[in-house]
């Protein structure tokens, strides 16, 4: 295993899912699958290459600081589910 | 045993580009909420982020200011955590490999200078706003505003090289001038433009190693940065006075009781699981660039203090307080370009100037008297038109008619009296209505002087020469 019950649960926490005591049996598996699979990746020698997260070999992509604000708010607030005079509406949240 | 501190900073500034960083929403403070916002900062799925270069020039830039070493290559990386106010359940900040890196930034506290080294500078986002109180039906609800997700911040890292909160102070100040200074950042601290947070342990003086540290958030002015890092300081030297240990943790500083209080809700410590975000290319700077973005930048406060001091022959202190903006700066050099009296005009100016415009809580720029007003009237007095005396009267009189000081000077009739023969003729005036004051100056009373000045320049309503009234009368009182 290349993943414990416990690792599980705990990344489970962090994205703040519920996991119950089953379910994260049947993720430790798949997930161990999973890392099992990339871990192929280790068997090549990467020692002479540059390290990346691109897959394309592009740089400095950049824009021009000029306003372009053509969304329109009732857009922006269409697909949420609770809203208020312009506000997303969430349970109370204070820190 | 005796203990110091070690204290760091964390500053964020939101830089004033007209777009976000990663969109072209606009980041005008004070719309309508969710008003700026677009699929980008909503982070709604498929949505691509493109680099602002505003945002980058503006990094370069402070970066360039506190002697940091800009990075050849840098890229961003996602810090992932949970708010309502962070749509994408991730901010975009730099990691690894930030745009700027080892720099400084010179200190002065009067009675010592210091460098504090700047640890790296990266650019991110910021997220939205939450709102509980005032808006909205539902009392168990918060209320969420975007248009601030996604804002431009730099985040200055300082090395914790400082050791009392006055420092902390002083540099952070120096951090905010240069900000302004180069008109990256408004500064405005109430507003939420520039944000500190303090890391504070202590140790015994002598050890090396650092001690357990807490983080102070929530302090959005100078005043109390400097009370809740100095209680902080106590705090931590009372814990371990006790034979207790400092815990790591968040601490806010409540200024209504002057205490620093746990954030319980963050005692976990976080699990960011940074990683590289792949919807963003790398950043390649070359020399040219660099080059370009150097030749951009303004005089720098510390350059222009000595420049003041050479250039003016000013003390370092007036120096100071005039380059303390560069707005302020540019009002003084504007001034002595319309009058060669460099001292004089630093007097006024840090004198009657800033007095009045505190107490109306102006800005220079706001200044009903513009520089050629206020040389003019120096003029006056050095041409002998005016006393300084009726100066005050005129700058008065100029600071709330704004009207020019010789049209004041002639309206109320304020030139000064320097005709003898007007002047003697007061002064026999003053004498013949004061015998038994004459009587006791000639039998040895020299201080009743001062009463016949006085006198004399009650009669000329204040305009009379006080140079020729004193050489007159004191002729004229020894009979």
């Amino acid at each position: 295993m290349s993943i414990t019950k416990q690792e599980v649960q705990y990344v489970a926490k962090l994205a703040r899912l519920y996991l119950d005591d089953d379910q994260a049996e049947v993720f430790t598996e798949q997930l161990d699958q999973i890392l099992g699979y990339i871990d192929q990746l280790n068997e090549i020698d990467v020692q002479n290459v540059a390290a990346t997260s691109q897959s394309i070999a592009t740089e400095n992509v950049l824009r021009d600081d000029v306003v372009d604000n053509t969304y329109d708010r009732e857009l922006s607030l269409s697909n949420a589910p609770l809203k208020e005079d312009g506000f997303f509406k969430v349970p109370k949240v204070i820190e | 045993m005796e203990f110091e501190a070690v204290i760091g900073l964390e500053v964020h500034a939101q830089l004033l580009t007209n777009t976000k960083i990663f969109c072209n929403c606009s980041t005008k403070f004070g719309n309508a909420p969710n008003e700026n916002t677009c699929t980008v900062c909503l982070g709604l799925p498929g949505a691509l982020p493109v680099l602002n270069k505003k945002v980058v020039d503006y990094a370069m830039m402070m970066a360039l200011a506190t002697e940091c070493k800009i990075a050849p290559y840098s890229i961003f990386a996602r810090k992932n955590y949970f708010y309502p106010d962070l749509p994408k359940g991730y901010q975009i900040s730099q990691f690894e490999l930030p745009i700027a890196e080892h720099g400084k930034v010179h200190i002065d506290l009067g009675d010592y200078k210091k460098t504090i080294g700047v640890t790296r500078i990266h650019m991110e986002e910021d997220a939205g706003k939450l709102v509980h109180d005032g808006v909205g039906s539902d009392p168990n609800s918060s209320y969420v505003d975007l248009n601030r997700a996604c804002v431009p911040l730099i985040e200055i890292v300082s090395e914790p090289d400082m050791r009392t909160a006055q420092e902390a102070v002083a540099y952070l100040k120096k951090i905010r001038q240069v900000l302004v200074y180069l008109g990256v950042c408004d500064g405005n601290m109430d507003q939420g433009s520039l944000r500190c947070d303090a890391n504070i342990s202590i140790r015994p003086v002598g050890q090396v190693e650092l001690g357990t540290r807490s983080e102070m958030k929530n302090m959005n002015s100078f005043k109390f940065i400097e009370k809740a890092i100095e209680y902080e300081i106590k705090r931590q030297i009372h814990v371990v006075k006790s034979g207790e240990e400092v815990v790591q943790e968040t601490r806010q500083y409540d200024s209504h009781k002057d205490i620093t209080l746990s954030l319980r809700s963050k005692e976990h410590a976080h699990d960011y699981r940074y990683f590289p975000d792949p919807d963003l290319v790398p950043l390649r700077i070359d020399d040219a660039w660099i080059e370009e973005m150097r030749s951009a930048l303004c005089e720098l406060p510390d350059a222009k203090v000595a420049r003041f001091v050479e250039q003016y022959k000013i003390p370092e202190y007036d120096a100071e307080v005039l380059s303390s903006s560069r707005s302020l700066a540019d009002y003084y050099e504007e001034t002595v370009k319309h009058i060669d009296a460099p001292k004089a005009v630093s007097n006024w100016i840090m004198g009657d100037i800033l007095r009045e415009l505190k107490n109306d809580k102006l800005d220079i720029n706001e200044c009903p008297i513009t520089p050629k007003m206020l040389a003019d009237m120096i003029k006056l007095i050095t041409d002998g038109t005016i006393s300084s005396k009726i100066a005050k009267t005129v700058f008065e009189e100029m600071y709330t008619t704004k009207k020019a000081p010789k049209v004041i000077v002639e309206e109320k009739g304020l030139v000064q009296v320097t005709d003898t023969g007007a002047i003697e003729k007061m002064i026999n005036e003053v004498i013949a209505a004061n015998p038994g004051q004459l009587e006791q100056y000639r039998s040895g009373k020299d201080r009743l002087f001062g009463f016949f000045v006085g006198q004399v320049m009650k009669a000329s309503r204040g305009k009379a020469n006080p140079k020729i009234v004193n050489d007159i009368l004191r002729d004229k009182l020894k009979g």
